[in-house]
């Protein structure tokens, strides 16, 4: 399994890299700063599974909380609203 | 006599899907009968395991910490096994509004809920949600005021989620089942909030 290197409450970015095939990352959140909302667990490698590979080592996987307002510019709710992502770390870089 | 429509050619998944389950049977690994009875299982299976889970949350206060620290043990507890299910609960109060959606495709706790409703699946939702949780929950019937903050959670990869919703006002001394009668799925989605007594 590989390291949980983020910490709960740490910023993050997501990266902005467009690979082929299975991803579990959306578009929309890519390239977007946010926080370490907690640490789920590591597993599988979704995108080596897809491959039928065998997702070794496990990938930590975290929700990270982003502010709308920081996902969508011309967002017109309350400031305060947030959107949580599951992110696996490879998909993830210090702020 | 009845239509039955216009001959259309099966899709690639249905074939797919015959294939598949006819070499499991003709390999010994299922039989027919098996398939059969697990597609009823979860033809059946509704939401009302998750509206127990919200019940026992609501008489009980120190299950609801174990339910909000661990969502898939403290089902265990109720004798509900959610295999494969990471389960998060997480809390609506009268300051945070929590909704879920999946994005990327349609991940749901089936083993609580039961079969997605079909608005949950379409693109409308799934790709609405995240951008103008707001309006969504308005064409739901449920307007939040600009004071109360909307946690949107995205269930992009191993967790399932679940919506704690909050105990609707006038239901003080009512017993678990009574409460759990109020408890709908939307209301454990996020797009709408628990029944009251009079609804």
């Amino acid at each position: 399994m590989a390291e949980p290197r983020f910490q709960p409450g740490e910023q993050v970015r997501v990266i902005n890299a467009l690979p082929l095939g299975h991803v579990r990352t959306p578009f929309y959140i890519r390239g977007k700063t946010g926080t370490i909302e907690r640490y789920c667990g590591s597993f599988p490698n979704p995108e080596e599974l897809a491959q039928m590979r065998d997702g070794l080592p496990a990938q930590p996987l975290y929700r990270v909380k982003f502010r709308q307002q920081e996902v969508w510019p011309d967002y017109d709710g309350s400031p305060n609203d947030v959107l949580e992502v599951e992110i696996y770390q490879h998909w993830l870089e210090k702020a | 006599m009845n239509d039955p429509g216009p001959y259309r050619p099966l899709t690639y998944f249905q074939l797919m899907e015959i294939s598949l389950r006819e070499l499991l049977v003709e390999k010994g690994v299922v039989t027919e009968g098996e398939v059969a009875e697990e597609v009823e299982a979860m033809r059946k299976r509704g939401y009302e395991r998750g509206a127990r889970v919200v019940a026992r949350a609501w008489v009980d206060p120190q299950y609801k910490e174990r339910l909000l620290a661990n969502g898939t043990k403290a089902c265990e507890e109720l004798g509900l096994e959610i295999p494969a299910l990471k389960l998060l609960v997480v809390e609506n109060t009268p300051e945070v509004h929590n909704a879920i959606v999946c994005t990327l495709c349609s991940c749901y706790p089936r083993m609580l809920l039961g079969i997605p409703p079909e608005w949950y699946k379409s693109r409308n939702y799934r790709s609405r949600m995240v951008r103008e949780p707001r309006a969504v929950l308005a064409e739901f019937g449920l307007d939040l005021p600009a004071h109360v903050t909307i946690r949107v959670h995205d269930s992009t990869a191993d967790m399932r989620y679940l919506v704690l919703p909050m105990r609707p006002a006038g239901t003080e001394g009512w017993e678990e089942e009574r409460l759990a009668a109020l408890v709908t799925r939307d209301s454990m989605i996020g797009v709408a909030v628990a029944k009251g007594p009079n609804d």
